[in-house]
């Protein structure tokens, strides 16, 4: 068996953790158009804040290859998938030929087209190439303005790093609110707060519309309300769109993502796509959509490894999620935590002075999604009773109330997860 | 695997547990010490849980797919390939707190005490007893050899 994976991220390696559980003898290549090492993604903003070196961005050591016995091909890009020759070409002119394909090229920036974006200066956010290069760049700038464009979760983590770094940071983002995907307006505002009261200037309903330079390098932007914002770097957090060209190309059925099935196949049987790329199951919204974060990555990626050597496992479904820390102060975005109030049961706590703030959905009964700032322990019981619908009607109030416990949750639902693996309930 | 088995009906809310599961966790191994010195620097990896008459240690209940694994964006939280159990690095996390997100038992908490780190339980180190089994008086806390969920299936 001949297996191929085009990316050598969370999904690469999920995939191949779960290959080798299970099957010593398959033949693993591994292409990417990124170095050899294996690094952890979200760690970047970790990176450019100056809380981490270079090598702890690795996400598995560098054994990683001979010791799950996977040949890899590095800084070389699949150019294209033949689907009825089984085989994938790269651009160095090499033909690989492929029994299993699994497609984990992840995500792309996005970068709207505007005029000054070949300047010195102009940074995405998302490669490992991209951090070193920008966190290079600021050495060289005494006392750097920065302009963050997407108020996103990517934004957001830009944003908090260059603060940390000593960077004078303008945010721009399109939207009313800022993180307005996984956050209601109390807690994007108690985010904003925080970055405005530790010097951020943060500006909402506006985007940047040209980038102006002198002598090749950024000099100052010009915002979509016609205003300027002099700047070193402008930084592109925007988001990622899928990496579907391949598959496309190739007649895949592609959405947004590549659509896949509970085993992570593609309309093709032999090719599988997982991650960032694909367009799985989402247990909260009950229908398949890209959610671009790192669990997924990693449990579809071994889905997927698993199915390609003929285990069964079919994924019961992902739940949107993400966490970021905003000068200090974490935040939790957990499934439909920002649904609206109607069609909803909606249950909030709100502490503004100590930045506490909580938000409950709750849809017939059942928790369909959090959003909690400030106090974050145990946010994970709150995942759990979302994965695993459990009805918490009579709970309600309790989950709201205090520290969070497992004692605040249902008898039947406690015993089950306090016992365990193994264990009778 | 040998996994803590929590009694909750024998478990009287003494916090013998707490003491001695920080006293593991010190640098010095010494009650008197690591509650005089060092009290304000480490924080026990067991939580107990207590609502009116019921009470009950709680430990990281060692996942046969432990979500905190696949949601740990840094890999400090691993498999020890000696012991198996589920174990946070610490010289590796970075605190995104990705792993508090997912728990379903609630079993991480944040160490700000000086640092800024996932704390959890790690079964001290392959140690023949845990410390809060080892020093449980009522026996609400057994060790036990439990089989994967897979393997006991089949
Ligand atoms: C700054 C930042 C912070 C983040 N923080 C978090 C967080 O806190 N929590 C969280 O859950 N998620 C976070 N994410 C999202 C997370 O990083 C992604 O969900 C995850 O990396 C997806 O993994 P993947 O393997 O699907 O794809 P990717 O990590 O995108 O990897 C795909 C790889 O494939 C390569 N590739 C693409 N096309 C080709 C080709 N044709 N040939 C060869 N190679 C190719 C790419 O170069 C890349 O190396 C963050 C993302 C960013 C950018
Ligand atoms: S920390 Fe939580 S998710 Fe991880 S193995 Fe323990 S109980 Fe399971
Ligand atoms: S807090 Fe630490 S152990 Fe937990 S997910 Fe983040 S890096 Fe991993």
């Amino acid at each position: 068996m001949r297996i191929v994976i085009i990316g050598n991220s969370a999904t690469a390696v999920g995939a191949i953790e779960s290959i080798r559980e299970h099957d010593q003898s398959a033949e693993i290549t591994v292409i990417s158009d990124e170095g050899p090492m294996i690094y952890s993604r979200p760690m970047l903003s970790h990176y450019l804040a100056g809380e981490i070196d270079r090598a702890r961005l690795a996400y598995r050591p560098s054994d990683f290859w001979t010791r799950h016995n996977v040949a890899v091909i590095a800084d070389d890009a699949v150019v294209s998938i033949d689907p009825v020759g089984h085989s994938v070409e790269t651009n160095s002119g090499r033909v690989i030929g492929y029994d299993r394909l699994l497609i984990a090229t992840g995500g792309q920036p996005i970068v709207p087209p505007l005029p000054g974006l070949d300047l010195d200066g102009v940074f995405t956010f998302t490669r490992q190439g991209d951090a070193t290069q920008l966190s290079r760049f600021l050495e060289g700038v005494n006392s750097p303005r920065a302009l963050v464009v997407g108020g996103g979760m990517i934004g957001i983590k830009a944003t908090d790093s260059l603060w940390k770094r000593g960077a004078h940071v303008t945010m721009v983002e399109l939207a009313p609110m800022i993180l307005a995907a996984a956050l209601d307006g109390p807690a994007s505002e108690m985010v904003c707060r925080l970055l405005r009261e530790n010097g951020v200037d943060v500006r909402t309903e506006n985007t940047v519309t040209e980038i102006h330079g002198e002598d090749g390098r950024v000099r100052y932007a010009t915002l979509k309300d016609a205003s300027t914002v002099e700047c070193d770097v402008v930084v592109f957090g925007i988001g990622v769109r899928p990496n579907s060209g391949l598959a496309n190309a190739a007649g895949l059925k592609v959405n947004r993502g590549i659509c896949v099935d509970e085993f992570m196949r593609s309309s093709n049987p032999h090719i599988y796509a997982a991650g960032d790329v694909a367009e799985a199951y989402d247990l909260v919204v009950d229908m398949n959509r890209t959610v671009a974060i790192w669990p997924n990555a990693y449990r579809q990626g071994a889905i997927a490894g698993a199915h390609m050597v003929g285990i069964e496992r079919p994924d019961p479904g992902g739940v949107a999620m993400n966490t970021v820390e905003v000068m200090g102060v974490p935040a939790m975005s957990i499934g439909n935590g920002n649904a609206p109030e109607e069609g909803h049961d909606v249950l909030v706590r709100l502490d503004e002075s100590a930045n506490v703030y909580r938000r409950l959905v709750l849809r017939e009964g059942r928790l369909v999604g959090a959003i909690l700032v400030g106090e974050i322990d145990r946010a994970g019981i709150y995942t759990g009773l979302i994965r695993n619908r459990i009805d918490v009607g009579q709970q309600r109030q309790r989950l709201l109330d205090g520290h969070m416990s497992l004692l605040s949750t249902p008898e039947q639902y406690r015993k089950h997860v306090v016992r365990g693996a193994g264990i009778e309930v | 695997m040998k996994r803590i088995v929590i009694h909750e009906e024998h478990c009287i809310g003494c916090r013998l547990c707490e003491v001695h599961c920080l006293v593991q966790h010190s640098s010095s191994r010494d009650v008197i010490k690591a509650y005089r010195r060092e009290r304000a620097l480490i924080m026990p990896r067991l939580i107990v849980e207590e609502s009116g008459p019921l009470s009950f240690a709680l430990q990281c209940r060692q996942c046969d797919e432990p979500s905190c694994l696949e949601a740990c964006i840094s890999g400090a939280m691993h498999r020890d390939e000696r012991t198996g159990a589920v174990v946070c690095d610490e010289s590796r996390c970075v605190g995104c707190w990705m792993c508090i997100m997912v728990c379903p038992a609630g079993a991480i908490r944040q160490n700000l005490l000086g640092t800024h780190i996932a704390s959890k339980c790690d079964l001290c180190y392959g140690a023949e007893e845990p410390a809060c089994v080892a020093n449980c008086p009522n026996g609400a806390l057994t060790y036990e050899d439990i089989p994967d969920q897979e393997e006991g299936a089949a």
